[in-house]
């Protein structure tokens, strides 16, 4: 799309709960800014059904905060002339639960796992996955498309002139289930077919009748090659045509919006990828929600994306217990506490999602919790951004040693340049050591790595935006959106607590002026912080022993020029995996110890 | 500014709820407007395609997909009984006793016969699938083919929580105060059928033994997380329940622990002792809330006077209202509002947050609490 020049814009992205809006104004220096926001709950269900109340009640906000004239009744004035109007309105969308998939292919490893990344890529929920090798019986596969009401299926299987027994056996199965589409009572089920080209005929056989069929590119045309574009392109177009036009008021607003509105995953995931491409660097982010945590990597230009549907700080905080275990929960808790008491305070938390922490210990309790909420959806993530599966390779007698195999996660924490995190938990923790300090335990991060967060969920509108105007959006993502926490330095390798790790020299300069230089040794299982600025820079130069590695190879130096932050300079000698001694009472002291050297509660 | 409060739970003495009752497909409805009915009566029946089989005739008659046609003794669309022939191959040497002869496992149809992938799949017949009109009421309207709504004047509380489906029964005080804890010996065999009061908790082993007495259901303040394990057999993850396998349904009126009961609504259930009421534990805790519900049903004069509630949740909190505090240091603390400051501030956690000022009822103290941890009480 040609970018479009513009001055004044508005974007909203309409959440399950809220609907938040910004505006976005060129200043006189001629540089984008984000000024004003406003929010109000989103009203895709009764008494209201129409998701553009909540709109116009969001875009009423920004009225009176900014003095703006953006509306004239129920309508977005454009242009913007002076104080009145906008040029643009964009829209993302996670509203009544997002766009929710199920896919399937032939197999489970294979184009299963490509249908997946897809359907994730392109900002969906996976409901299920379906396989002809996934165990289930034929009779258990139709009865659970059957009892899914999908907004939508993605079927493939069978690399390009491969096998066709297996997809139209799926395809049978989905037709056999006749299943309902979750909105809407009127319109066939979308189904995507993205498999083997010379099944294409017998597909529509099958679902041509029973079913909206369309057909795209095959996901995985050989077993070497994924081409997942084609598919995610059809998703979001069919996420807008027919799904978001059964939703509620959706209707309306596709006619106030100038370019689709995106599934919200899906245009942050496009952010994430774009900023990886422009900076040629590897990037990681992190949305953790109520209900849901989304993960976002791109590694060597590979972008992957996971949803864990049922990891989140509100709806779904008690299955976090459920998942993590009460000793994981606890591990990070610092104080004496009743494990039925816990258990008690995280259910009332499931059943009043919406309360927040008003004591410290209860702080301190979600912030731990929300620790294991990350490492479990990073753990899911690490397990689907793998290279693919089943390709043939040639192995050499290094990689026999070393067990080297196709499917190898691409996540790579040494090579990670950039991690954003999102989500209440970690925009709005009360001071952003907080943040840091929990993104750094759950990734664990590995050599240098900077951190950042997104300041107030603004990552969507800013991931539409891209699709419009690229300048525009980068510049709000780099002076508004991203707030720089630091940098963390952590080495890769283990010893005992008390041993020699590293040797640090750090030059911290302010301006043209320079700081006294720090130089001192840190033995293993600590984690220090050097406060600095956001306008501080410093010469870096990190020595490990033998045992550790900082990102040039066992015992080698590492000098970096890192840029300071909001909470500044990090390096963390714990080793990785974290690890906990079994005595209750070590354990308290040890991470009252850490707590206490990053200053995150006093 | 948008709100921000939770609207709290409904305790209405007196209402006239609406009750849509549809069926997940059409099918055939069997009430009209302005019909009396009562909770156990079906108003709407329908047939749901029901499970299927596939079977691999291709291998089991060692033939090619394509040639499958050649080989199946029914047509898709045909009728087949257990056991009957379906499919069967060539005698070999015209000797019978050579013959794989594939049968039907069910009584059903055959749905498909693929040449690609050489299966039949037989569905059984359809079953049949029927909605109750859950309260005693009136056919307010219908949607034909669909379901109907029903109309019934009503006391209506809303729990915070429960488990187990829709069920009917007569309401029985067994404790007789808000804090009281049910006890064993509270539970007795003439119980069975009726729906239990309770006051501030019932325990694990307390309410295995009302599901073994036989009893429709417990309303009680507050319940254990390990309790709530218990009786589940796995952990909660997320609060969707309704659809339980347990003799009897729960709801909990204020959270997790023990609770006592907010003394409006224990005394508007103790008013009520005796009479019939409709309980459902379904809850739902996303978009859509759905809560947990106790319906008691009105008749004669009292349904007559019964007039729906106007709902203050469009008008935000008020000074004045009548609050509960939903988070500790103050759970479960009711309280009157008495002053909203609009600014932030900050509280010990050190979050700048919009706060209100709360007159606990039971000491007078004046407490500072995040606004999203207050909740309405709703009269």
């Amino acid at each position: 799309m040609e970018e479009k020049e513009l001055n004044v814009i508005i974007a909203t992205d309409c959440g399950s709960t809220t609907t938040k809006a910004i505006l976005i104004e060129k200043n006189e220096k001629g540089e984008y800014r984000q000024t004003f926001r406003g929010e109000a709950p989103t009203t895709v269900e009764e008494p209201y059904n129409d998701v553009t109340r909540g709109v116009l009640n969001s875009l009423q906000e920004v009225e009176e905060l900014s003095g703006r004239k953006i509306l004239d009744g129920d309508k977005i004035i454009h242009p913007a002339r002076g104080k009145v109007g906008v040029d643009i309105y964009i829209s993302t969308s996670s509203a009544g639960g997002g766009l929710q998939m199920l896919v399937a292919g032939a197999v489970k490893a294979m184009t299963a796992e490509s249908a997946q990344r897809a359907a994730l890529g392109a900002g969906a929920i996976v409901m299920d996955v379906l396989a002809s090798n996934d165990g289930r019986l034929p009779h258990q596969k139709i009865a659970r498309i059957r009892s899914l009401r999908p907004d939508m299926i993605l079927l493939s299987g069978g690399t390009d002139g491969g096998t066709v027994t297996h997809v139209v056996e799926l395809a049978e199965f989905i037709a056999a289930a006749d299943p309902r589409p979750r909105l809407g009572h009127t319109y066939t089920l979308p189904v995507i077919y993205a498999g083997n080209t010379a099944a294409q005929e017998n597909i529509r056989k099958v679902l041509g009748k029973k079913t909206t069929l369309y057909v795209t590119d095959n996901i995985r045309p050989t077993l070497e090659r994924e081409n997942l574009f084609p598919a995610r392109q059809k998703i979001q177009d069919l996420f807008m045509e027919h799904v978001m036009a059964q939703a509620p008021g959706y209707g309306k607003l596709k006619e106030w919006v100038e370019v689709s509105i995106m599934p919200t995953p899906g245009a942050v995931g496009y952010l994430i990828h774009a900023v990886a491409e422009e900076e040629h660097i590897n990037v990681m982010g992190v949305d953790i929600g109520g209900a849901t945590t989304d993960i976002f990597s791109d590694f060597d230009g590979i972008f992957n994306r996971t949803v864990s549907a049922n990891l989140g700080m509100s709806y779904s905080i008690s299955n976090v217990l459920a998942e993590a275990g009460l000793d994981n929960v606890l591990r990070w808790v610092p104080f004496d506490m009743d494990e039925d008491d816990l258990a008690n305070r995280i259910k009332n938390k499931m059943i009043r999602p919406t309360t927040i922490p008003h004591t410290k210990n209860e702080l301190i309790i979600e912030q731990a919790l929300a620790r294991e909420a990350l490492r479990l959806a990073f753990e899911q993530h690490k397990l689907l951004a793998v290279g693919l599966k089943g390709v043939q390779r040639i192995r050499s007698v290094s990689d026999t040693f070393t067990q080297t195999a196709s499917g190898e996660t691409l996540v790579d924490m040494m090579k990670l340049n950039l991690f954003i995190g999102s989500g209440g938990i970690l925009s709005h923790a009360p001071r952003r050591s907080q943040a840091m300090m929990m993104m750094i335990d759950s990734f664990q991060p590995l050599g240098f790595t900077r951190l950042a967060v997104d300041s107030i969920f603004m990552m969507p509108h800013l991931g539409v935006l891209a699709s419009v105007n690229k300048a525009a959006a980068k510049e709000v993502f780099e002076k508004d959106c991203l707030i720089p926490l630091g940098t963390c330095v952590a080495p890769k390798g283990a010893a005992k607590p008390g041993a020699p790790c590293l040797h640090v020299k750090i030059h911290i300069h302010s301006g043209d002026k320079a700081k006294p230089p720090v130089t001192e040794s840190i033995p293993v299982g600590e984690i220090r912080l050097y406060p600095m600025t956001l306008e501080e820079k410093a010469e870096v130069e990190v020595t490990p022993t033998r045992r550790f590695d900082v990102g040039a190879g066992f015992g080698r130096t590492v000098k970096k020029v890192v840029q300071g932050g909001r909470v500044g300079l990090v390096v963390d000698t714990r080793g990785r995996p974290l690890t906990f001694p079994d005595n209750v009472a070590q354990r308290r002291k040890m991470i009252c110890g850490w707590y206490q050297s990053f200053k995150v509660y006093d | 500014m948008a709100n921000v409060f939770t609207p709290g739970l409904q305790v209405i003495a007196s209402t006239v709820v609406e009750k849509e009752r549809t069926l997940p497909i059409p099918g055939r409805l069997m009430v009209k407007p302005g019909e009396r009915v009562r909770a156990e009566q079906v108003i709407a029946e329908t047939e749901i395609p029901n499970d299927i089989q596939t079977i691999n005739v291709m291998n089991l008659l060692s033939i090619s997909a394509k040639e499958i046609h050649r080989f199946m003794m029914k047509k898709e669309g045909d009728a087949v009984q257990a056991n009957e022939p379906i499919a069967q191959s060539k005698p070999i040497l015209g000797i019978k006793f050579f013959q794989t002869i594939v049968r039907a496992p069910f009584d059903g149809t055959v749905e498909r016969i693929s040449d690609v992938t050489g299966q039949v799949l037989i569905r059984k017949p359809p079953r049949r699938i029927s909605i109750m009109a859950f309260v005693d009421g009136t056919v307010k309207s219908v949607r034909e083919g669909l379901g109907a709504t029903i109309e019934c004047p009503c006391t209506f509380i809303q729990g915070i929580f429960g488990i187990g489906g829709e069920t009917y029964g007569e309401l029985c005080a067994v404790s007789k105060d808000p804090s009281a804890v049910v006890n064993e010996s509270d539970i007795k065999e003439e119980y069975a059928g009726k729906i239990l009061i309770g006051g501030s908790n019932i325990s694990y082993r307390v309410f295995k033994k009302a599901m073994d007495v036989g009893v429709k259901g417990v309303i009680v303040g507050g319940f254990s997380a390990k309790d709530l394990k218990a009786v589940l057999g796995y952990e909660l993850g997320v609060a969707v329940t309704g659809d339980e396998d347990i003799p009897t349904t729960l709801i909990v009126t204020e959270g997790f622990g023990r609770m006592a009961m907010a003394k409006r609504t224990f005394d508007l259930l103790l008013k009520n002792n005796g009479r019939r009421a409709s309980i459902s534990g379904h809850t739902q805790i996303r978009a859509g809330v759905m809560r947990p519900e106790i319906i008691i049903h009105f008749s004669g004069d009292e349904a007559a006077k019964a007039m729906p509630h106007a709902t203050k949740a469009e008008s935000g909190i008020m000074l004045g209202d009548e609050t509960r505090i939903i988070r500790e240091p103050y759970f479960g603390r009711l309280g009157t509002l008495i002053e909203l400051p609009p600014d932030l501030t900050q509280i010990e956690t050190e979050s700048h947050v919009r706060i209100m000022k709360v007159k606990l009822s039971d000491t007078g103290e004046v407490v500072t609490v995040p606004r999203a941890n207050v909740e309405r009480i709703e009269v």
